[in-house]
């Protein structure tokens, strides 16, 4: 009897997936750019690594980390109220702050724990917490660690977030809603104005999650918020260091009067290293990079589409909105990694996404694209995912598209795995 | 069992059958993760049925209490109760 004997189904499920490739302990030899890498030797571009900008080899971001580091060393060695407040934290907080037009901001050392730190200090047992269902692991960790009673709503559901919202009308405490502006699986955004209209209508607060989005949405680049013209109702902006700024670390951003108090009482804020110096000073050039050259985000959204456009033209499956994520459904677990693991073989790098990680209990394989990312390297992943594509069955061989056209009926229609309202939605774009 | 506790069990097999896509047998016995083979998304899809059969919210701590069949009565009962 061993204290990991419970550990034992999932190490039987994770034995059958490394059977055709860990997809959780990829090895880069090295990494040569934001958008290549060496894996076993051989050179791999690198699409699944969530690096928007393309600014972790930002020579500007380098130099003022070298700075940095030389400067104020190499890490603060504990907690901002117990070792106190580096120049660099007071002024990234200010800068962020002034970026999203909000009054206050508070940094944490990772976007995971920023989401850890404000939902489970934000609500006490007196009060609820409401969360999309498919909200990323940091948001439900935060909801376990606090106190309040949470309920989820169907995904960017907005009535059955109102009906959610109707049966705690008579109950006492706030209600905070919590969405994220990109979903990280299949790169939706949240109907954020919709959820506005609720959250007004029932008196809650909201959480808006921008950290795909930050960099990537609207026209300064702060995130769906300020896309969908709904900032001066949104309650709070968390988000990362660790995608659009390439550097790690998270925060907090909101016009909230009296929020500094959370300085005190949110532990994961209190009871953790700060950032070190280096980290700090590379976020902060990127931020200001970011404000500097939208032209990066037009850049991107332009990838994004070659890539989104041609997976669909080459009859894949795609996530239902054209966003940096771009993900092709590959329905059979099994297909699905044998495929992730050719791809890799071939040079290119995507995540792979399984049940019970994944809406609808769909495998597919996932990737982000970058503003640096190149056309010739896209159009390399677009001639090897239609190759894959082909010899895994994900797609029809060219006898079967010849077939189907003379006969419609032959092949029959693949069944579409999501659901009707987003299966449409995919195919106009 | 009341005929109150037989018509809610039926209900919950109706509705458990409705997310699992296929019939289902249960006692108030049955472990809904272990005896019916529920992954986390299916025991999620099947809370969100439960919560709008019944126009109740149960919170995830809440949940997470659920072992059998007859815990989930139980819950279903006390929160519409609440209500």
């Amino acid at each position: 009897m061993s204290i990991l004997d419970k550990f034992t189904p999932l190490r039987a499920q994770y034995a059958a997936i490394r059977k055709a490739g860990d997809p959780f302990a990829v090895s880069f030899d090295d990494i040569l750019s934001s958008t290549e890498g060496v894996v076993n030797g051989r050179r791999t571009i690198l699409l699944g690594t969530n690096n928007y900008l393309g600014l972790t080899f930002d020579e500007a971001s380098i130099e003022k980390s070298v700075e940095a580091v030389r400067r104020h060393g190499t890490g603060t060695t504990g907690s901002r109220i117990a070792n106190g407040s580096y120049d660099g934290h007071r002024r990234l907080e200010r800068e962020l702050a002034k970026f999203y037009g909000q009054k206050h901001c508070m940094v944490f050392t990772t976007g995971y724990q920023a989401n850890l730190g404000m939902l489970s200090t934000l609500v006490g047992k007196d009060d609820h917490l409401i969360i999309d269902s498919d909200s990323h692991a940091s948001i439900y960790d935060g909801s376990r660690l606090g106190h309040a009673p949470v309920v989820r709503f169907r995904h960017n559901n907005p009535d059955d977030l109102a009906k959610r919202l109707r049966r705690l009308e008579n109950e006492p405490g706030s209600k905070l809603i919590v969405v994220e502006g990109i979903y990280s699986m299949l790169g939706d955004t949240a109907p954020l104005r919709e959820i506005v209209e609720i959250k007004k209508e029932y008196g809650a607060y909201l959480m808006v999650d921008e950290a795909h989005s930050m960099g990537v949405l609207g026209e300064r680049g702060r995130g769906l918020a300020e896309a969908a013209g709904v900032e001066e109702d949104v309650d709070f902006i968390v988000g990362t260091f660790s995608k659009s700024l390439s550097s790690v670390g998270g925060f907090c951003v909101s016009n909230m009067e009296g929020f500094d108090i959370l300085r005190v009482a949110c532990r994961p804020y209190m009871f953790t290293a700060s950032l070190p110096p280096a980290v700090i000073a590379s976020t902060l050039q990127a931020l200001e990079t970011l404000q500097a050259e939208p032209v990066r985000r037009v850049k991107l959204a332009a990838n994004a589409r070659r890539l989104y456009n041609g997976l669909l033209d080459l009859g894949f499956e795609v996530g239902p909105e054209c966003n940096p994520i771009v993900s092709v459904m590959v329905p059979d677990p099994g297909v699905a990694t044998a495929f992730w693991r050719a791809l890799l073989d071939s040079g290119v790098y995507m995540n792979l996404a399984l049940p019970p990680a994944t809406p609808n209990s769909c495998a597919f394989l996932r990737s982000s694209v970058s503003a640096v990312h190149t056309n010739k390297q896209i159009d390399y992943v677009l001639e090897t995912m239609g190759r894959l594509g082909v010899q895994f069955g994900v797609l029809p061989s060219e006898a079967e598209v010849a077939l189907s056209a003379e006969h419609p009926a032959a092949t029959g229609a693949k069944e579409s795995i999501l659901t009707p309202e987003l299966d449409g939605a995919a195919a106009m774009v | 069992m009341t005929g109150t506790d037989e018509q809610l069990l039926g209900e919950i097999a109706e509705t458990l059958g409705g997310v699992l896509e296929r019939p289902v047998e249960i006692t108030p016995d049955t472990n809904i993760v272990s005896d019916l083979g529920l992954d986390s998304i299916a025991v999620m899809n099947f809370s969100l049925a439960i919560e709008d059969r019944y126009d109740i919210s149960i919170p995830l701590d809440q949940m997470a209490d659920v072992a059998t069949v007859s815990d989930l009565m139980t819950m279903i009962q006390t929160l519409r109760k609440a209500n």
